[in-house]
């Protein structure tokens, strides 16, 4: 049981990203394909924060307690998921604006319906 | 393509990928682990230049050009949107309706408003001491200012957010931090080098060097290009009409929303 | 000098800001001339560093130099490819910048600025994935590129392919980046380092490379590939570059994508090509295989087009697949080759693309049959279109001809054939356009059968510009006349082969094994080889078109190509579980 839990968090995060990008090959609504999107990209901040965990420590924040009375949890991948945070909300900003010209363009969200680019 | 064949394109791509994803988490080190070597060095380098806050250490020194990267696909996500979510040419502008709001929901929003916008700004102001910082301050006190919209109208949104200066602010915030950047450069030693300024008292607002003038740029930034982002799309939503709909032409972009006007 | 490494990525974004900041009031004529110093200043410093850059500059951003061994900062690389990538990045902003200078249709109300601080926020982030030596900031940058790549490609909001194109283009990409960003916090995992050189040596430490090593690899190969448009994660570029604005589709086409196969030279070279990393015979099985598929699916795709601009962006996938058999051979003959086929192939695309975009603003088309013979008069646009035709065939003695007989001769055997073939069928597809379009020659197309003929025409696409031009300005037929002699002069200038070939040992080897490239005979025959069986390929399509159209049994090909971003993401899935399959030998018998 013990060796489960110990790859749990990553197989979850595994799961996540293949979950989203089911929904987004199978969508058939294009707001509905961007937060499959997210759901992929959220698979990667489970993965980095899991990486990044260690055994009974806490935030690597010095302000109330003294450094090396407790051990921290890695900085470093908090950081690179708050880069992937802002990354993502940006992409999703993005891919809605083009979102909002397809409705406008094409008058319908459903992937199945645009037909202009083939061959 | 039809979706039977889709989906079994998927159930083949997706089984691969599961077991090369689990196969791979097999093989991980174990949750929890001790072993952070890197992570190890941050937490030392951050207490060297006395910031409190290792993770805005990570991002406004050590990997302070990453954070650079970060802010520019900020910006370029803003100036995008600003292209893609423009009037085009077949659209107009309608100015909005004063809308209803219920006297609870008004008063709970211009309440609760101000202390928002505080919270947004502490959790900027103390980016190097405790958790948060300029992304996460900036993101509270732009939302706080879209209570507006909530407690009142898209009008009183609109007094309270000429879109130019944003997009100006937007800007200057990302130059101040790359001119930070480059101060680095010229009178320290490297670009975005932290060797400038005193690093303070641990634990007290000024500490850091160079930290909390680049956390305060993210925030400045941030704050404004969510503002201009959520414009672009509460544009879209209350005030531009296809040609052919009601309301009356208006061809001064956004100048319209001046004060007083 | 090293320490002036990270201003390739700060002085295009400061003009970028500044560009923003002022855009409100500034005249149209100077944003787009701020717009082209500033890249062209860009230029300049990489063009400066680049002989400074054996052995490699090493810069930590942040001054955050390594204590024994171990840094917490990020490091930048700028050795020989990297630099010259950069330089090749801004070189070629600056060119469709000059392009669109004063022309390209009239900027949306008080954001006079926002196109050209676009296109340096672009080079910004190619730039800073050219030079980076951190596989994190590797991700920045290229996500930095891929969201400024998306606005760029949807700028025409009012074309409903153009958002189409550019949304599909976005999501696969993302997709993709998100793919690499999971492999990277696997090697992260595993090593508890994020510049490359480091994980590297933290994979070497860890024994013979297993599950966890594979899956890394397989993760970031496929966001690189996704971006550099190797089949099956091909589909989204040819709806991208067929919508996206020409100056765009100058650099997506020109290096963006060919920024995917150098990231996948950098990273294996850094990172996987250790004992701990994946043995080089199931790399190389790797690469090839994709090259291989990607060549041939490109070329017969190509071949088939009638939107002109689909149908480069279809030998851009054929050219991409060459480009990645190269690579595939792990030789320094093969570096040095594709790094010459990719400065040439640069110079001959940009181009193509920016002769069609004269013909787009001209005749308010890019179709092949609509255009037959109504550009006669523009005979400049025919030369050089035609110029650029036998340059990409790989006509002696263009960089691409010599880039390519080099490759040829590191890949050997039956690939050689591969290669003459795919770029003589690429080629003989845009002489063909060529024939009809300027010259008129040969009948009429007829066309397909009615509505529901499964393709793309060009026809109903509007001018970027203002208005239909009448007279074509002198900026957009110099740009392509100055491209054109650059792709000539990487291939016939003295000395130049020799020093990129110099850089490419020196990156890879600190200098230890240096090739010499030249001209041989053998290669000189295969280009001529493969130019005139591009001229006979074109000659035949043609005057008897009926003998090459496309048969009924390549339709099943085409329907692939379904515009429905649901299959290309599920081709994604698909192709990430081809590169585990074909790298798994290295963990069985490892």
């Amino acid at each position: 049981m013990t060796a489960v839990l110990h790859v749990l968090p990553y197989l979850v995060a595994a799961w996540v990203f293949l979950a989203g990008a089911y929904g987004l090959a199978t969508s058939r609504n294009l707001i509905h394909a961007v937060g499959c999107l997210s759901v992929c990209q959220a698979a990667t901040y489970v993965l980095l924060l899991a990486v990044g965990y260690r055994d009974g420590a806490t935030a690597p924040v010095f302000s109330d307690m003294a450094p090396g009375t407790r051990p921290v949890v890695d900085p470093v991948v908090q950081a690179l998921a708050l880069t992937d945070v802002v990354v993502g909300a940006t992409v999703t900003a993005l891919l809605l604006a083009l979102v909002v010209q397809v409705a406008k363009r094409h008058g319908t969200v459903d992937p199945d319906e645009l037909t202009e680019l083939r061959g | 393509m039809n979706p039977r064949t889709r989906l079994w394109l998927v159930a083949t791509g997706g089984a691969g990928l599961a077991a090369l994803l689990v196969a791979a988490c097999l093989r991980l080190p174990d949750f929890g682990g001790d072993r952070h070597p890197y992570g190890d060095r941050a937490v030392r380098a951050s207490l060297e230049r006395h910031v409190a806050n290792t993770v805005a250490s990570v991002n406004f020194d050590q990997r302070a050009f990453d954070t650079l990267g970060e802010l520019t696909i900020l910006f370029a996500a803003v100036l995008g949107c600003m292209v893609l979510l423009r009037q085009t040419r077949d659209e107009h502008r309608a100015p909005p309706e004063p809308a209803d709001v219920a006297l609870p929901v008004r008063r709970y929003a211009l309440l609760v408003l101000p202390v928002a916008l505080l919270t947004g700004l502490y959790v900027v102001a103390h980016g190097q001491l405790s958790p948060g910082g300029g992304f996460q301050g900036g993101v509270v006190a732009a939302t706080a200012l879209h209570l507006l919209y909530l407690g009142a109208d898209y009008r009183a949104l609109e007094r309270v957010r000429p879109i130019g200066p944003y997009e100006a602010g937007d800007a200057l915030a990302t130059s101040a931090y790359l001119v930070t950047g480059v101060a680095g450069l010229i009178g320290g030693s490297a670009f975005l080098a932290n060797t400038l300024l005193p690093y303070g008292m641990f634990n007290t607002l000024a500490s850091g060097g160079t930290v909390p003038l680049l956390n305060a740029a993210v925030g400045m930034e941030v704050a404004c290009a969510v503002v201009v982002l959520l414009a672009g799309f509460l544009d879209q939503a209350v005030e531009i009409v296809e040609e052919g709909e009601d309301g009356e032409r208006d061809d001064d972009g956004h100048d319209h929303e001046e004060p007083g006007k | 000098m090293h320490r002036l490494l990270p201003l390739l990525v700060a002085v295009p974004l400061l003009g970028a800001a500044l560009l923003a900041a002022l855009g409100r009031v500034l005249p149209r004529v100077v944003a787009e001339s701020v717009g082209c110093a500033v890249s062209a200043g860009t230029a300049a410093l990489a063009v400066v560093l680049l002989p400074h850059s054996s052995p490699p500059l090493v810069e930590w951003a942040g001054g955050w130099e390594p204590v024994r061994g171990y840094g917490v900062g990020i490091v930048l690389v700028g050795d020989g490819p990297g630099l010259g990538m950069a330089a090749l990045v801004s070189l070629l902003t600056l060119a469709a910048l000059a392009y669109s200078w004063r022309s390209f249709d009239e900027p949306p109300h008080g954001h006079t600025g926002a196109f050209p601080a676009l296109m340096l926020l672009f080079q910004a982030g190619m730039c800073g994935f050219a030079i980076a030596g951190d596989l994190f900031n590797a991700f920045v940058w290229f996500e930095l590129m891929g969201v400024v790549a998306y606005a760029l490609t949807g700028h025409r909001v009012e074309e409903a392919r153009a958002v189409q194109g550019a949304l599909t283009f976005a999501i696969v990409n993302s997709l993709g980046g998100y793919a690499l960003l999971m492999g990277i916090a696997l090697l992260y995992a595993r090593t508890g380092e994020l510049a490359m050189a480091e994980i590297g040596r933290g994979l070497d430490a860890g024994g013979p490379p297993d599950a966890l090593v594979l899956a890394g690899f397989v993760l970031v190969l496929t966001g690189l590939l996704v971006k550099a448009a190797a089949v099956p994660f091909h589909f989204w570029l040819p709806d991208a570059h067929a919508v996206a604005p020409t100056p765009v589709c100058m650099l997506l086409s020109g290096v963006m994508v060919q920024l995917g196969v150098f990231g996948v030279w950098r990273i294996h070279g850094t990172v996987f090509s250790g004992p701990g990393g994946l043995p080089a015979g199931d790399v190389e099985r790797v690469l090839m295989v994709l090259g291989a598929v990607t060549a041939a699916i490109g070329a017969l795709m190509c071949w088939y087009q009638r939107h002109i601009k689909r149908l480069l962006a279809y030998s851009t996938i054929a050219h991409t697949g060459l480009f990645l058999l190269g690579v595939g051979t792990l030789t320094p003959e093969g570096d040095d080759g594709v790094a010459l086929y990719v400065i040439g192939h640069a110079g001959v695309k940009a181009a193509l693309f920016a002769c069609t975009g004269i013909l787009l603003d001209r005749f308010g088309s890019v179709d092949e049959h609509v255009l037959h013979g109504r550009a006669g008069a523009l005979r400049g646009v025919a030369v050089m279109f035609a110029a650029a035709a036998l340059g990409l065939a790989g006509l002696p003695p263009f960089g691409t001809a010599l880039g390519k007989s080099v490759t040829e001769e590191a890949v050997g055997g039956p690939l050689t054939v591969l290669y003459v073939v795919v770029s003589a069928v690429t080629a003989g597809a845009v002489l063909r356009v060529a024939a009809r379009v300027f010259l008129g020659l040969g009948p009429r197309p007829r066309e397909a059968r009615g509505e529901d003929a499964y393709e793309t025409t060009g026809n109903g696409e509007e001018p970027e510009t203002e208005q239909r031009l009448v007279r074509v300005p002198d900026t957009m037929t110099a740009v392509p006349a100055l491209l054109l002699a650059g792709a000539l002069a990487a291939g016939a200038v003295p000395g130049f082969a020799d020093a990129v070939a110099r850089a490419m040992s020196e990156a890879t080897t600190a200098g230890l094994v240096h090739t010499s490239v030249h001209w041989t005979p053998v290669g000189i025959v295969l280009g001529l080889v493969s130019t005139l069986l591009a001229v006979g390929l074109a000659a035949v399509a043609v005057t008897r078109p009926e003998l090459l159209a496309p048969p009924a049994r390549a339709l099943p090909l085409r329907r692939l190509q379904s515009g429905h971003v649901g299959d290309y993401v599920a081709w994604l899935l698909v192709g990430t579980t081809v590169l585990g399959v074909l790298a798994l030998p290295a963990v069985l018998t490892g």
